[in-house]
């Protein structure tokens, strides 16, 4: 298939100005409207022609979802609001430090400065087979390229595979989980409210999509309450080149010690999975206990508990352990003794 | 042809069908339920009497047994199991179509296995056990339906024959599901080696990107087919004047009255040599 590059096919540019008039829009064109927050995602589909929307929404006119608010227990983050913005916000920084770490790790200051947490949320795979247009079932085939004894697969998902192996290569999604976020969506039937979690689909959901927002919906901002505020934080992402890409593994937690035990925890990793995934198992087994290296063992082993590598991301397994390891136990705990 | 398949360029620039366009759930769903809609409404409103042959069966009636046997326990629990599995089949397969989202492959391709081991159990069931030729259609079959076509447009013709176990309908149902499902079990058989199971190693390349197009079309057709025959079967179980059968299918038997008054025992010949004269 020739791909035409940098020279995007004509589509019908709305630049609504506020969040109920985007999602009209939105609603009113269905599946044909594609949704612009920073670019950072969609220019690629678009420039590379293989997104052909006819109506693209242009949200950056719409100042009600830019920023970050503080509400009765927390802050609300505007969807449009950039990750500079969040990096560089004091109440994020000081309350919510997780966030402000993985969103500090996303891509380039360029990107940063460009791209959106709704837009890093709600990023699109980056197989590169699904990327080029091929057929396959992201893009609605009936074949996965990846998942193959061939297929170029080091990137790629070990956990909870259905036919796409594809992973969600978002950063402040799995902290945004371990925060115990909540996103807030216009729908065509009112607003929706829905855990971090629950945000995210895997293949056995719906093959084609991430995350659950249909044709018709909008994400307007993500609710952080206060319950894990000023928490121990862990963030810490893998990737092949440390000044610009995407993660090979990232894992984000948040943890309340009491008299040397912790107490509560939440804990997620992205990158190993089409969705980010919360480890309650994890989460569970650890709770009551030291988080020390010894129970950073014991809570590595479960990440990784099923887990099935491709030919060529193997290495995923282990280093899934290491990371879920080093967030129980800390970075000091890093050699693997077991 | 093009609007009702969906087209893909592979990595080798091959233009390849890769499955039926989804609209075809709503056109099968909304056919058969229009059949329903006419069927019951001429029924009700434009039926006439069904008349037979004048055939007396009184010197048969007195040594029939009270109950007919009509389905033997093996060819009911075959009957069921195949309900069941074509109905999670059919909900697995297009509920997350139209929008019903949920993990549905595992469910699917179990409750294929199940159909799919039915079946060859019913293969082997019908064939040396059961009456074989029962359910194909045969030469009075033709000539009956040809007589009831002339009487239906008002020519004259002779009254039809009474049916033997199983009415032409029935027997031509019979036939599309044969079709329809062969074809959903032929082509799923191979689609599990897509995907992951414990039944076979996964291999995507078995055949070409085109072979497995059309085997994913082919299933996809087969499958909105099922839609529309599904739906009329189970229409056709609830009609009040076709219970009889549909209990048949339960309890195995139907009455000896229903069996006069439908079938011709020359046609279908009732064993009543174990039975208790009721």
């Amino acid at each position: 298939m020739a791909v035409i590059r940098d020279v995007m096919p004509a589509f019908e540019l709305v630049q609504p100005s506020s969040a109920v008039e985007a999602q009209k829009v939105l609603e009113q064109h269905g599946s044909d409207a594609w949704v612009l927050a920073g670019g950072m995602d969609s220019f690629d589909w678009l420039k590379d022609r293989i997104k052909r929307p006819k109506i693209v929404v242009d949200l950056s006119g719409i100042d009600e979802l830019k920023g970050v608010r503080t509400i009765a227990d927390g802050i609300e983050i505007g969807a449009m609001t950039t990750l500079t913005e969040l990096v560089a916000n004091e109440t994020v920084k000081q309350k919510f430090g997780l966030l402000a770490q993985a969103a500090e790790l996303v891509a380039s200051p360029q990107i940063r400065n460009q791209g959106t947490i709704g837009g890093n949320v709600s990023q699109d795979a980056r197989c590169w087979y699904y990327r080029a247009g091929w057929p396959c079932y992201r893009a609605g085939g009936n074949i996965c390229y990846a998942d193959d004894p061939d297929g170029r697969n080091r990137e790629h998902a070990i956990l909870h595979a259905d036919r796409c192996v594809a992973v969600n290569p978002s950063d402040t999604a799995p902290a945004l989980i371990a925060l115990d976020a909540k996103f807030v969506m216009r729908t065509p039937k009112g607003e929706r409210i829905v855990d971090a979690e629950d945000y995210f689909i895997g293949p056995e959901i719906d093959i084609t999509r991430l995350h659950i927002l249909q044709p018709g919906d909008l994400l307007t901002a993500i609710r952080i309450p206060s319950s894990w505020a000023n928490a121990k934080f862990y963030f810490e992402k893998v990737r092949d080149r440390n000044v610009w890409d995407f993660p090979l593994l990232n894992v984000a937690s948040a943890m309340v010690v009491s008299g040397g035990t912790i107490e509560r925890i939440r804990i997620a990793v992205n990158g190993a999975a089409a969705r980010p995934l919360r480890l309650k198992a994890v989460e569970d087994a650890v709770r009551d206990k030291a988080p020390n290296a010894e129970t950073g063992v014991l809570a590595g082993k479960l990440a990784v508990r099923g887990a099935v590598p491709l030919q060529f991301n193997g290495y995923k397994i282990p280093l899934l352990r290491n990371l879920v390891k080093r967030a129980i136990g800390g970075v000091e705990e890093a050699v693997w003794t077991a | 042809m093009d609007r009702i398949i969906q087209w893909a360029t592979d990595p080798w620039g091959q233009n390849v069908p890769i499955h039926i366009a989804w609209f075809l759930i709503w056109v099968a769903a909304i056919g058969g339920l229009l059949f329903l809609m006419v069927h019951a409404t001429y029924v009700r409103y434009f039926a006439k009497a069904r008349q037979f042959v004048n055939d007396d069966p009184a010197d048969i009636a007195p040594r029939l047994p009270k109950r007919i046997p009509r389905h033997s326990l093996g060819a009911r629990l075959f009957h069921w199991i195949m309900a069941a599995s074509m109905l999670t089949l059919l909900f697995t397969a297009f509920l997350p179509k139209v929008g019903i989202q949920f993990d549905w492959i595992t469910y699917h391709w179990i409750a294929g296995a199940v159909l799919t081991a039915s079946v060859i159990f019913h293969v082997f069931h019908a064939s040396f056990v059961l009456d074989f030729w029962s359910i194909w259609p045969d030469k009075i079959d033709l000539q009956d339906a040809f007589r009831r076509t002339l009487r239906f447009v008002g020519r004259t013709a002779p009254r039809p024959r009474k049916f033997a176990k199983y009415p032409l309908e029935n027997k031509l149902y019979h036939l599309a599901i044969v079709a329809a499902g062969l074809s959903v079990i032929g082509t799923g058989v191979f689609m599990l080696f897509r995907v992951r199971t414990i039944l076979f190693p996964r291999n995507p390349y078995l055949f070409s990107d085109m072979t497995w197009g059309l085997i994913y079309v082919l299933h996809g057709l087969a499958g909105v087919g099922l839609i529309g025959l599904i739906l009329v079967h189970i229409y056709m179980a609830v009609r009040p004047e076709k219970l009889a059968i549909t209990k048949s299918m339960i309890v195995g038997s139907m009455s000896r009255e229903f069996y006069l008054e439908e079938h011709d025992p020359h046609r279908w010949v009732v064993d009543t040599s174990s039975s208790p004269k009721l």
